[in-house]
């Protein structure tokens, strides 16, 4: 069956920071130089920002460079931040530790917003210059021409029952072609996975490291409740080997809500480590017990982020197409902040490929623009620097002292030295090959979820408002049926005829968090993209 | 045939989301909610543009009552295959306050001014279980109704209806012009495909006030509190006959 195709100037993949930051760059330009641009943006969840999970605490200096009047535009950023507060956790006390200025985890001049309500108004912005946007279709193939650039991308087909044969409601998805695409999937996209290795993206860089953040919001007790304060956290539950912390902000939005969450390194070794329970476990103190008693959760969700920075950046344009925000990764882990750089990253890409498709004396090699402007232009950004400067701080914890060795350094390098050291840290490889075998490591023992203040995973998933057509195959695909052993989505189950187990995968769980494809240490899970508009229903996370 | 048909489509929220109750308990919360159609009324989208490939109905309008959201709505139907929209404009605390009465004023009134031979809506929205629309509209237009619909064919100038009830199948005849809600099994929706959305945009949606139909949509029906239902307490399991006689005693049940 034959496609139905269609062309547009530009095609961006991912309704995000990034994604949606080019598009409305394009837009103005072309507003600016009297051009006519058609700008497609495609996204599987069924709205914009119905997948977006962060903190957040936004810095809004790539925002006032694309929208100077956001402010008047009504973009919700209502929560300045008031109080910054840092410590350090042990199972029953906390132990608070200056922010020094000039310390990357500094938040003065930032806003703690709900990022999916953020990236919504980013959307209505973008709408209002003419972008089109089609959340609910995603993409799930990239297009390429006879001489190899990229074409643009077809969305899937939709209507196919479990066992791969056509329903009646059967249809094929369309093709989108562009003068040049951009990727914005976020943290570990699907195609950005294709194009590394159809292009060689990455090699030149490391691999990219990861760690995943679970999150929620609670209504808590009025008289608990300051807007503006900001809560980071280093420490129990996790051992000085494991990476991670916790974050728990006061925002200002009409009533007492508060966004607090838990992020735990992919680089974890032990596999009885489970960061969904880290987190429920972390709430249990006393410290954060105290702001959540007598509160309500009303939503959960995860997401993997990147964490690999300067080191792992890989090569961000090939013909056809380019890579912008989370999903190539410009995280500034120690600040833990990637929205800001993801947006310009975005704006970048758009002002290299507007000056590239409106130059009517172009004489392009490939069918797809090969724009290495992006690149130049990236290089010389404040993106650049901010990652450069901060690109021994991660890696610093690859030390016997783990998290200590880790501030320490910090505390010298980064603070006296703003990362000037001549030298650059190295990861430690594949976050997939770090696990050590289960005989090797301690098991854990967490504590039952108390129904209060600490919940089970299933009821948590069922907060997502996760959900995907039943009748689909699952997106969740494996090489080679053998061992897994993740939450929510892979279990076990004993065989229907008695004897041994068979895995089965719940794909409809799937909250597109993206960590089983990351951490599965036989690389055997390959995330493909379901059914457009599946998936969490996040609202403001 | 000439016939046109009227389909009914409401924005509702996603029958996935965890509803959450608002802190003031006069309604839940929607701000930024994920909504979709109402799945029933999908399957009327469905029937309609079924009926209108068949070449039985020359015609598919897709009807939506509400604020400017309702016309993402509306566009899904259009991308369904309908062939144009009208958007009645709805707002504020009369959005918050509309019900199946006056809704089915408005389809009324709308199916004389567009001159409809059919309407079809779904059997009942998922927020609020009212499954009243489509027979007020029929009471109110003096049509006969065909609800639940689990099949519906065009013979001659009579439509029949095989309806879903307690005891099983009914199947009846009926004159048109005349209203239909759908049931589940009528029919599967097809998908809104990315091309068809595209081509969608070009489809008119008129839009139009409840005013202009002489309807007046204040309500009669006041919302006093919504609440959350009560929590499930835990059982209590019991060893013996005896200890479960006792244990209904003590709560004088018997």
């Amino acid at each position: 069956m034959e496609r139905f195709a269609d062309e547009a100037d530009v095609v961006i993949v991912g309704g995000g920071p990034a994604g949606l930051s080019a598009a409305i760059r394009l837009k103005q330009l072309a507003s600016q130089h009297e051009k006519e641009l058609r700008v497609c943006v495609v996204e599987k969840a069924s709205q914009i920002g119905a997948h977006t999970l962060s903190g957040a605490c936004l810095e809004p200096t790539a925002l006032s460079e694309l929208i100077p009047d956001w402010k008047e535009r009504g973009a919700p950023l209502n929560t300045p931040v008031t109080e910054d507060k840092f410590s350090i956790l042990t199972e029953k006390y906390r132990i608070p530790v200056p922010i020094l200025p000039g310390l990357p985890m500094n938040n003065h001049g930032n806003y703690l917003v709900r990022l999916g309500h953020f990236v919504r108004w980013l959307g209505e912005q973008a709408e209002e210059l003419g972008v089109e946007l089609y959340p609910g279709y995603a993409a799930s193939e990239v297009l390429f021409h006879e001489d190899g650039s990229v074409k643009g991308i077809a969305t899937n087909d939709v209507g196919i029952a479990k066992d791969g044969s056509p329903k009646d409601v059967f249809e094929r998805g369309m093709e989108l072609h562009a003068k040049v695409t951009l990727f914005g999937e976020g943290c570990h996209g699907h195609l950005a996975k294709q194009l590394y290795k159809q292009f060689n993206l990455r090699g030149n860089c490391e691999p990219q490291t990861y760690a995943i953040g679970l999150k929620e919001l609670w209504v808590i007790d009025e008289k608990k409740w300051c807007p503006g304060r900001t809560e980071h956290s280093v420490g129990w539950p996790l051992n000085r080997n494991t990476y991670g912390g916790s974050f728990l902000y006061h925002l200002n939005e009409g009533e007492p809500l508060v966004a607090l969450g838990f992020v735990v390194g992919l680089d974890y070794t032990n596999p009885y480590l489970s960061p969904f329970r880290e987190f429920q476990r972390w709430k249990h103190h006393p410290s954060i017990m105290s702001t959540l008693e007598g509160g309500n959760r009303i939503a959960y969700g995860a997401r993997a982020l990147n964490e690999g920075g300067f080191q792992s950046i890989p090569k961000l344009t090939f013909p056809g197409g380019m890579l912008i925000g989370c999903s190539p990764g410009f995280m500034n882990v120690p600040k833990i902040k990637g929205t800001h750089t993801a947006m310009k990253s975005g704006m970048l890409a758009a002002e290299s490929a507007f000056s590239k498709i409106t130059d009517e004396n172009l004489q392009s090699e490939t069918a797809g623009l090969y724009i290495p402007e992006y690149e130049e232009a990236f290089k010389k950004s404040w993106i650049w620097k901010e990652l450069y400067s901060v690109r021994n701080i991660r890696p610093s914890f690859h030390n016997y002292f783990g998290l200590y060795g880790g501030m320490v350094y910090t505390g010298i390098f980064y603070w006296i030295l703003r990362g000037k050291e001549p030298w650059t840290l190295k990861h430690n490889g594949l976050d997939a090959d770090q696990l050590k075998p289960a005989k090797d490591c301690t098991p854990i023992e967490y504590p039952k979820p108390d129904g209060k203040i600490s919940f089970d995973l299933l009821s948590s998933v069922a907060l997502s408002g996760t959900n995907h057509e039943h009748d689909q195959p699952p997106h969740l695909t494996l090489k080679d049926d053998s061992t897994q052993s993740f939450s929510c989505v892979y279990e076990y189950v004993p065989l229907e005829t008695g004897d041994g187990m068979r895995l089965q995968i719940n794909a409809q769980n799937c909250v597109h968090c993206k960590t089983c494809d990351i951490k599965d240490p036989s690389q055997n899970i390959n995330w493909v993209v379901p059914e457009g508009s599946g998936g969490p229903a996040y609202n403001g996370m | 045939m000439s016939a046109r048909v009227l389909v009914g489509v409401k924005r509702v929220i996603d029958y996935a989301v965890k509803i959450r109750v608002k802190p003031d308990r006069t309604g839940v919360v929607t701000d930024g909610v994920k909504h979709s159609m109402n799945p029933f009324c999908e399957i009327a989208v469905e029937e309609a543009v079924k009926l209108k490939e068949k070449k039985l109905v020359k015609e598919v309008v897709a009807v939506s009552c509400g604020p400017q959201q309702v016309q993402e709505t509306i566009r899904t139907a259009l991308a369904m295959g309908a062939d144009r929209g009208i958007h009645v404009e709805v707002s504020g605390k009369d959005y918050e306050t509309l019900g199946p009465l006056q809704v089915s004023k408005i389809l009324a009134a709308l199916a004389k001014k567009e001159q409809a031979d059919l309407i079809i809506l779904g059997k009942q929205a998922i927020d609020d279980d009212c499954n009243q629309t489509g027979q007020m509209t029929a009471a109110l237009l003096d049509w006969p109704q065909g609800t639940f619909a689990s099949e519906v064919n065009i013979e001659a100038d009579k439509l029949k209806v095989v309806r879903e009830i307690d005891g099983g199948l009914e199947t009846i005849k009926i004159n048109l012009p005349a209203v239909v809600t759908a049931d589940l099994r009528l029919n599967t929706p097809r998908y809104a495909t990315l091309p068809n959305i595209m081509k969608a945009k070009k489809k008119k949606i008129a839009n139009v006030k409840p005013a202009d139909l002489g309807v007046d949509v204040s309500s009669r029906l006041e919302v006093l509190k919504v609440d959350e239902p009560p929590q499930r307490q835990a059982g209590v399991k019991v060893e013996t006959v005896h200890d479960l006689v006792g244990k209904l005693k003590e709560a004088g049940r018997i």
